[in-house]
């Protein structure tokens, strides 16, 4: 358990300190969130309605944006070798990672998106339903996005095919999440918010073995 | 205490070429081993075997511990301690960030500061990584080398980028830790300055 700590918090602090991705990835979200209703102009209840799938899109670029660093940085300094040597499975050391980037991203980013739906003109019900949704849904985005990270780690450039791979497979996520918003906005009741959970919990529960498994084979060629 | 690895038969192929057939070697507890050949003879490639990060071809890499033989790869990795050629140092941490980090990783209870003040890093203990020279970075490899505490070191050109006492250090430190009944492959072109044996590999 000390290590799985020690290897959170770094990589926590990482994220955090200057040229960490953490803030890149805020200020990311913020600039694309507010360009789109100067894009689509002033029409409350068209912004209202694309509130839910913008952030939720906008929310998963933004989170992409500091993935490809999550393996690559320490497979190219020689810590990754370290890592691997220690007396954390691989698997942990998965979780940890991904644990961390959705501490020092996910969860700054749902608690931004509250702040960001005003521009919207979103209803309270729909800032509700949105703040929960990302909150459930962004651990998927850390968990996945993992996954494609740890595949492209030795690649240079991976950061631009990070994405070919993490995007289609975050489809439902984004679904399930802008689906979520809408029904809230229209006061229905949905099993969106559920199906969601379920596949967060996919993700977050199978990912560390897939990512273990690409830290493997990468280091391994 | 029984400590020995054991290396038989082994052949290594990287990118279609094999780099050594039927490599066959034993270390016992306490001995140093310097590997030498030249440039692409399969140095790195041996440690990392070593290592259990590439698999071999053919051939076993027997640890034998007083727990049994280990011949997993995924197992004899906790009983390594890696130097590699990177340094491993983040730019944005400090030098006592780092060390303590992989104390707590490795779980050894060792206190980072002693080993700042063996290698010479106590006064740079709150420099963030991005400052230091190449030879400091060296040396706070090797602090994170002794921190972690494990028996079987293997080290990858430990005599780059050091000076006079970097050096002079770096045998110190492989001759303490042979005296604490551990094992040191080290691959270098350098004489480490330590009675050691001599594996040469190619076709010198």
């Amino acid at each position: 358990m000390t290590s799985f700590l020690a290897l959170l918090f770094r990589d926590i602090r990482l994220a955090v300190r200057a040229g960490g991705g953490a803030a890149l990835a805020l200020a990311f979200f913020a600039a694309v969130v507010t360009l789109v209703p100067l894009g689509v102009g002033a029409d409350l209840r068209l912004l209202s309605r694309i509130a839910g799938g913008v952030l939720w899109v906008a929310a998963v670029l933004a989170a992409l944006l500091s993935l490809d660093r999550l393996f690559q940085a320490d497979y190219e300094d020689g810590s990754l070798d370290l890592i691997v040597l220690s007396p954390l499975q691989l698997e942990a050391t998965a979780v940890a990672k991904i644990g961390a980037h959705w501490l020092a991203t996910g969860l700054p980013l749902t608690a931004l998106s509250a702040l960001l739906a005003v521009l919207f003109d979103l209803s309270q019900a729909g800032t509700g339903a949105l703040v929960l949704s990302l909150l459930i849904g962004t651990p998927a985005v850390s968990a996945i996005g993992a996954i494609g990270a740890a595949l492209t780690l030795s690649i240079r450039r991976g950061g631009l095919i990070l994405p070919l791979i993490v995007l289609p497979l975050l489809a439902p996520a984004v679904i399930f999440g802008s689906g979520a918003v809408l029904a809230a906005q229209d006061g229905l009741a949905s099993g969106a918010l559920y199906l969601l959970t379920a596949f967060s919990l996919l993700c977050v529960l199978l990912s560390p073995f897939a990512v273990a498994a690409s830290v493997r084979l990468n280091l391994a060629t | 205490m029984t400590f020995s690895l054991d290396v038989e038969d082994l052949s290594c192929i990287r990118g279609q070429r094999a780099l050594f057939r039927g490599l066959r070697f034993s270390v016992d507890a306490g001995r140093a081993v310097s590997l030498q050949g030249a440039n692409g003879a399969g140095k790195t490639s041996l440690l990392r075997l070593l290592a259990g990060f590439l698999m071999p071809a053919s051939g076993t890499i027997r640890l034998r511990t007083d727990g049994g033989d280990i011949e997993h790869a995924e197992d004899r990795g906790k009983f390594v301690g890696w130097f590699g050629h990177q340094d491993a140092v983040k730019p944005q941490l400090a030098v006592r960030e780092q060390l303590a980090f992989f104390a707590r990783l490795y779980g050894s209870g060792r206190n980072p500061d002693e080993a700042m003040r063996t290698f010479g890093l106590l006064p740079l203990a709150e420099l963030p990584g991005q400052y230091l020279s190449a030879g400091q970075k060296r040396r706070l490899a090797l602090a994170r080398l002794q921190l972690c505490a494990r028996p079987l070191w293997l080290l990858d050109e430990p005599l780059a980028a050091l000076d006079t006492a970097g050096k002079k250090l770096v045998a110190q430190t492989i001759v303490a830790h042979c005296a604490c009944g551990g094992i040191v492959v080290a691959a270098t072109h350098e004489a480490l300055g330590v009675a050691c044996e001599t594996l040469l590999l190619g076709d010198g």
